[in-house]
């Protein structure tokens, strides 16, 4: 979903710009309350996958094709204030190193992927996770939720930015039928991914998923009964 | 897994997404391009003034295999992400065990207090 310059004309960009710099700044503030010994690795990780799985983009069909986003995965593998910084470095790298996504866009960029993706995936993922039983294991399917919700958002914002400041004379309800729809499919993939990542890291590592801590803490308190 | 092995085997699959997989992932549009070709704006994207970087699109200028010339934009952008994110992370951190924090916080400061005396 990087957009490129060209996109969106100067008043739009420079309003995402601003956004986006209030809401990495909030989220240096934030993060230091998430990361500590155990965990400030852990969140460099997850910013290098992020980095490494959006190569991989996947077949949606129809000549598309997606990649994961990883707002949601990274908000519930290490909280969402680290997770606006992941994907904030990882568009930055992006647009700098590779020329993927727009320079003047990128605070678009950051605002759809690191703001929306991020806040909507964990704000769904907590809503969820607040309905299953203070489990683990409920941490997975809260995360798939996050995942498919975080990416139809991402392009429904993007669509209403084109609406705003798009320079091509498009009619802003056709873009976002079709982005949302398109983007709905490669939600699908985003969670599938998501699903599978979190899986395998709550399997191994549980105290290492910042979304498991409060079934982590009531487990901690389990009384078992003695085995004789 | 001890962190140490878990941290070196995340870093792993990373080489990988980025230095082998990636040379299969799908090259066609991304759902953004595709909505703009179809609804007819993709005309006004312009190319990024980071369009010359010597790793522009994900491929390595001069090199020609497209599995190699792929591969080593991917590993060097995995070092960069790492190497950058790590020292965010890792600076931004809370320093130690958080009781002992206010402590070493007061020590820090008697010791500046003293130094700049001196």
């Amino acid at each position: 979903m990087h957009v490129p310059d060209g996109f969106l004309d100067a008043p739009t960009s420079v309003a995402t710009g601003v956004v986006a710099v209030a809401g990495v700044a909030l989220a240096l503030r934030g993060a230091r309350r998430e990361l500590d010994d155990r965990t400030a690795p852990m969140a460099g990780l997850v910013a290098t996958f992020v980095f490494a799985a959006q190569m991989i983009n996947f077949p949606v069909g129809a000549g598309t094709s997606g990649h994961l986003l990883g707002g949601a995965l990274a908000a519930v593998l290490v909280g969402p204030w680290s997770a606006v910084l992941c994907m904030s470095v990882v568009l930055i790298v992006q647009a700098l190193l590779m020329a993927d996504g727009g320079i003047t866009a990128l605070g678009t960029n950051i605002t759809l992927m690191a703001l929306v993706g991020v806040w909507v995936g964990w704000g769904v993922f907590v809503l969820v996770r607040r309905l299953l039983p203070r489990r683990t294991s409920s941490v997975v399917p809260a995360a798939v939720v996050g995942a498919l919700a975080s990416v139809p958002a991402a392009a429904a914002v993007f669509s209403l930015l084109f609406a705003i400041g798009g320079i091509a004379p498009v009619d802003p309800g056709t873009v976002l039928g079709a982005m949302v729809t398109w983007h709905v499919v490669i939600g699908i993939g985003e969670a599938v991914v998501t699903g599978l990542v979190v899986a395998s890291v709550v399997a191994t590592r549980p105290d290492l998923v910042r979304g498991a801590r409060p079934a982590l803490e009531t487990r901690e308190l389990e009384i078992r009964s003695a085995r004789r | 897994m001890k962190q140490r092995t878990f941290l070196a085997l995340g870093l792993l699959v990373c080489l990988l997404l980025a230095g082998v997989a990636s040379y299969y992932a799908s090259a066609h549009p991304d759902g953004l391009e595709h909505v703009a070709e179809q609804t007819g704006f993709i005309d006004t994207a312009e190319d990024s003034a980071t369009a010359d970087s010597p790793l522009a699109d994900y491929s390595t200028r001069g090199v020609e295999d497209a599995r190699l010339s792929g591969g080593i934009a991917g590993v060097v952008g995995v070092v960069v992400m790492l190497l950058l994110s790590a020292g965010l992370f890792w600076g931004l951190r809370r320093r130690g065990d958080s009781v002992n924090t206010a402590d070493e916080a007061e020590a820090e400061a008697a010791r500046t207090h003293t130094d700049s005396r001196t």
